[in-house]
């Protein structure tokens, strides 16, 4: 007999059947997360499998690298993909800086107190702004006001502070992350504040920090309704020439296509075939931002 | 007589005979010719006068009084939450950095009050170097550790830090066994490895006294050895304090031994002479281990 056996064997009969509940109790707790598990894998292949059934016959060589013609039935949406890689690129080059500033000062400078909590409590709600809500916004700041008119500049401003909120608190996470016991290192050796932080805390927080872009990236990319009023354009000739001109972006056009379309029929082809687009791009982004980190986290910790 | 000498010499530095001569001017080479650890020490490098501390409203630390000679291993033993570590955190102002905490007294750097507005922490720190309980690297290669506090401290010219560093692994007795992986992570070290590193980390900023804050806690005892060994050695240039909870550890290698206890110096002076002839019945209880 083995030595579990022989311990089992000594247990008191009730003893024995509370272990064999116990075990059944495991057992089915086990089975069911698997079960949400399989169905969000479901849900996820199911919309990736709807996307790309219907929008894979879309895409060829001409799609990618084309401008429209004939009003939108035929050609390609490269200024379209042009529109949102720099729409979201203008967005990640404002709200990064300014994100990760933010959340320095929060968690590294600001005092302890009330100020810094109710700080707190609003980047939280702004990330809670109903993203249309944002368009109005950067309508009446960005366009009217600073008068960047309907622009690239005014788009990028409005889907960045539409991030602000995800890059803040990702980054005020990874801040918080990195122990006191390096930062005491730092300041034990004659470094100052400011070289601690700069030198020791933001490199050791980077990977954190660009998950915060990933994600942001991902919402912003895909992002309709900020845009409406202060970027996008349902058709310009063209590629946009400067940060002031209008721009076609993929989320859009979908949306473009799929409501003020004259050939319905061809038209939801190419608007299945931008969604594919957008998800492949949108991928593709968090695929490179996850790469760079995982060859940051080889850098920074043990072999 | 020898002895005499010492038990007077004790209390001028314990208590509240203190003379301002025992702590201005230059600490150097001439004022312990011999360099015996039995003669009478040289003037304290470090002195703290009358220092209060308070959490809040909390007090940790009452009245203490003490002095750290050059080229002498301090050890600060006591139970734990007797202030020991809070006391060596004053000494380069680390215990600072922990909100809602108040100072009183005084402490003396080569005669200039560490406190005072003239002086800078930063600059404090470089004289007063530190290494922590926890071995604390950072994140970054073997090589950029050593080479960020004198990069911090404005060295310039890659060949020079590279001196700086290579001395202080060397010194740091870890140089042996990292030569061939500088530009490896420093997590990927072991523990003990870690904690030399930290001391080389320290060495390289060329400080004047080196605080030791339970260095040993969490390393296995043939580290704890090496680290032991290279304290003695280092000793030869350094003011150094080394806090321990382990007594074994202070008489091994301590000159001197401070015995804390709920925030007061109990008691203070050749560590022989504390662990063999105790003067105060608390010391003598905590050193036979009737409690702590």
């Amino acid at each position: 007999m083995t030595a579990a056996g022989a311990a089992g064997a000594g247990l008191p009969v009730r003893a024995r059947g509370r272990s064999k509940r116990r075990s059944l109790a495991q057992k089915l707790g086990f089975a069911a997360l698997g079960a949400c598990m399989a169905a969000n894998v479901f849900f996820l292949g199911a919309i990736l499998f709807f996307i790309a059934s219907r929008g894979l016959g879309a895409i060829n060589w001409a799609f990618l690298t084309q401008v429209p013609r004939d009003s939108m039935t035929a050609g390609g949406v490269a200024p379209a993909i042009v529109g949102t890689l720099y729409l979201t690129l203008g967005a990640v080059l404002f709200a990064l800086p300014l994100g990760v500033a933010c959340a320095v000062y929060l968690t590294e400078y600001s005092p302890k107190g009330w100020s810094a909590a109710l700080l707190r409590v609003g980047v939280n709600n702004l990330a809670g702004v109903p993203s249309v809500v944002f368009g109005l916004f950067g309508l009446t700041v960005f366009v009217k006001y600073f008068g960047f008119g309907v622009s690239i500049v005014s788009g990028s401003l409005t889907l960045g502070i539409l991030a602000l909120p995800v890059i803040i608190s990702a980054s005020q996470e990874a801040l918080t992350a990195v122990p006191q016991s390096v930062r005491e290192a730092s300041l034990a050796l004659g470094a100052t504040q400011w070289e601690t932080i700069r030198r020791v805390v933001l490199p050791a927080a980077l990977p954190g920090i660009l998950t915060g872009v990933i994600l942001s990236v991902g919402r912003v990319a895909g992002e309709t309704a900020p845009i409406l009023f202060t970027a996008a354009a349902f058709y310009v000739r063209g590629f946009p020439q400067s940060p002031m001109s209008e721009v076609m972006a993929l989320p859009y056009h979908i949306y473009a296509l799929m409501t003020e379309g004259t050939h319905p029929e061809i038209q939801t082809r190419i608007a299945y075939g931008c969604s594919l687009l957008l998800l492949a791009l949108v991928l593709s982004v968090s695929l490179i931002a996850i790469l760079i980190r995982q060859r940051q986290r080889k850098a920074c910790h043990a072999a | 007589m020898q002895h005499d000498a010492v038990i007077d010499y004790e209390r001028q530095m314990g208590m509240e005979n203190f003379h301002p001569s025992l702590v201005r001017g230059p600490v150097g080479a001439a004022a312990d010719p011999a360099g015996e650890g039995r003669s009478p020490a040289p003037e304290p490098k470090l002195t703290a006068r009358g220092v209060n501390f308070y959490y809040g409203s909390k007090q940790a630390l009452r009245g203490v009084n003490i002095g750290f000679s050059p080229r002498r291993v301090t050890a600060i033993i006591g139970p734990s939450g007797c202030g020991k570590s809070t006391f060596i955190r004053l000494l380069n102002r680390m215990q600072e950095l922990v909100p809602e905490t108040r100072m009183e007294g005084e402490i003396l750097l080569d005669g200039l009050d560490i406190m005072s507005s003239a002086c800078d922490p930063s600059e404090l720190r470089k004289r007063v170097g530190m290494v922590f309980q926890k071995p604390n690297p950072f994140p970054k290669t073997i090589y950029e550790n050593v080479a960020y506090g004198p990069e911090v401290n404005g060295v310039k010219g890659r060949n020079l830090i590279e001196e700086k560093v290579v001395d202080s692994l060397k010194k740091a007795a870890l140089w042996g066994e990292v030569k061939d992986r500088l530009k490896d992570s420093a997590l990927g070290l072991s523990g003990g490895q870690q904690q030399r590193l930290c001391i080389a980390r320290c060495l390289a900023v060329e400080p004047e006294v080196i605080l030791f804050d339970e260095p040993c806690a969490s390393l296995d005892p043939i580290s704890t050895g090496k680290v032991e060994e290279l304290i003695l050695e280092l000793k030869k240039d350094y003011t150094i304090v080394i806090v321990t909870h382990n007594m074994q550890q202070a008489a091994r290698v301590s000159d001197r031994t401070a015995f804390f206890l709920m925030g007061e110096l109990v008691e203070e002076g050749d560590t022989e002479r504390i662990f063999k002839a105790p003067r105060d019945g608390r010391t003598e209880d905590y050193i036979t281990g009737r409690f702590g």
